[in-house]
This record gives C-alpha cells, structure tokens and sequence, in this order.
C-alpha cells in the first residue's frame, strides 16, 4: 500500500483506471437496469415494484461499503500515517452519503406500495438514516479540517466510531421486528430466484465500478487542490523572504 | 376499501430519482476534477 503513498505514482495509476472503472460501471449498470426493468418477470408477491430491487440494492450496498472504506482509510492514517489515507476517506464521503440517500430514497418509494407507508421508524431504516447524518458529520469535520488548518485526526476517529453503526445495520432486520425484509443474500445462500439474482449481482458490481471511478474524481481533485495551495504558500513565502532579510524595507 | 396504485409510476419514480442523482453526482465529481487538474497546471505554467 506505501507504494501508492507517493502522489505521483498514484496518479499516473489514477489516470488510466479510472475511466476503465467509469466506461465499464457505466456499461454494467446500463445493461443491468435495462435487465431488471425490462426482461425480468413482476414477483408473485412484489409485482412490478420488485425491479427497485436493482437499484435499491446497490444503492444500500455502496452506502455501507463507503463508510468501511472511510473506517479502513482513518485506520491507515492512524496506525500508518499513509499520506493518502485522509485523501481517500475524504473522497469516499460525498459519494457514500449520496448512494446513502439514493438508498433512502427508493427504499421509501418501495416501501408506499408494498408496505402502505413511506416511512417507519424501524431499526433498519433509522439505522440508515443514522449513516445519512454519520456522512454529512463527517463531512462537515474534514470541510473544518482543511479549512481552519485542523487535525484530520478527529475526523478519523469519528470515521473509525461511526463504523460501529455498519454491523447495526446488517443485523438490524435480524435484531429487531421490521417490516423490512430479513437478509436474502447470505454467506454462499441467496434465497432470491435466479431470474431476479443475476441482475442484481451485475447492478452491484456496475454500481461499485462507477463508485471506485467517482471516488478516483474525488482523490484526484483533492491532490490537484491541495498541490495548488503547497505551490501558493510557497511562492507567498518566496515573496516574503527578501522583505525579512532587509530591514529597511521591513521598516519603509 | 383498497387503494389502487399503479406499480409502474413507483418504479420510474425510484428509478429516475436514483438515476438523475448519480448522473448529477458523476458530472459535479467530473467538472470538480477537471477545474482543480487545470489551475494546478495554471500555476505550474506562472
């Protein structure tokens, strides 16, 4: 992983694997919408509101996922001080917090015709929402962070706290009564037909690709933005240094 | 009595919620890199 700490080799790395993630994201999500909206058959139960399934799912996923990454990045900082570490937490928050709200949001649109209700406060869903405000506190402390010059510590140790909430999450519909399904997909079972299994799989892997090619955008951005403020200070220092060294100047 | 809702109308509805977001998401997160890339370069050059 500490080859990649060198901005440099990271972004030569960036450069050619983030439009191969986004170009075949983008293709793997396409197809798998056009499959779950157009050829899988309606659910005995669900009916048509089953094909959110394709949307819905992922959307869950990489909202959960993003915030493990955020977790696994404030622990490299930690532990290992990787100079990308805090780059990649900070990266991954918008883009998890917006796949939270996708999750949200269409897990709510699915809830009115199949539940009778768009929202309730069960623990699943009040747990997701719990990652809602987790990302928008995160993102609020890193904006403080870089901004007032403040440690990306505090940050990484909420983002290593708010993990705790990820298993909350899973177990959830296991832990307490909900009108939210128990889990379908468990460790090498699925109790989802085939028909509806394979789209879904595509959509997660399609959605992921384009998340890890977002997520790339982010990391980029913020070396770019951060090398510019190095390359500022520098020359303000630069312009300052003949002024310190003459004290007549200093003085008129 | 039971309310009659077309199924459909919840299915665009998610779908084009969650797709106009990601859409939005991917374009902001582009444009974002594509400006900080360019005045990095812009002050390399000065």
């Amino acid at each position: 992983m500490h080859i990649f700490a060198n901005p440099t080799r990271f972004l030569a790395l960036a450069k050619w694997l983030m439009p191969l993630l986004f170009w075949s994201g983008l293709l793997l999500s396409l197809g798998a919408v056009i499959w779950g909206l157009f050829i899988v058959p309606p659910d005995r139960l669900m009916g048509e509101t089953v094909r959110i399934l394709f949307i819905h799912v992922p959307a869950a996923w990489l909202g959960m996922g993003g915030w493990a990454g955020i977790a696994i990045s404030s622990a490299m900082l930690l532990i290992w001080k990787h100079p990308l570490a805090a780059l990649s937490a900070r990266a991954i928050a918008v883009p998890g917090m917006v796949f939270c709200a996708i999750c949200l949001a269409t897990g709510s649109i699915w809830g009115r015709p199949t539940w009778g209700t768009w929202w309730e406060w069960d623990g699943r869903l009040t747990s997701m929402l719990v990652l809602l405000f987790l990302y928008a506190g995160y993102i609020a402390l890193t904006q403080a962070a870089s901004h007032e010059g403040g440690s990306s510590k505090i940050a990484a140790i909420f983002g290593l706290v708010g993990a705790v909430n990820v298993p909350i999450i899973n177990r959830s519909v296991v832990w307490w009564n909900s009108l939210h399904q128990p889990p379908s997909i468990t460790m090498g079972k699925s109790a989802i037909d085939a028909a509806y299994l394979w789209p879904l799989l595509v959509a997660v892997l399609g959605f992921s690709l384009l998340f890890g090619a977002i997520v790339l955008m982010r990391m980029r951005t913020l070396i770019a933005e951060s090398q510019v403020e190095a390359r500022l200070r520098r020359r303000a220092l630069d312009d300052d240094a003949p002024l310190a060294a003459n004290p007549m100047t200093e003085r008129a | 009595m039971r309310e009659k809702l077309a199924q459909w109308d919840f299915v665009m509805l998610a779908y084009g919620v969650g797709l106009v977001t990601l859409a939005a998401l991917t374009i902001w997160a582009w444009r974002a890199m594509r400006r900080a890339e360019s005045r990095r370069d812009a002050t390399r050059r000065r």
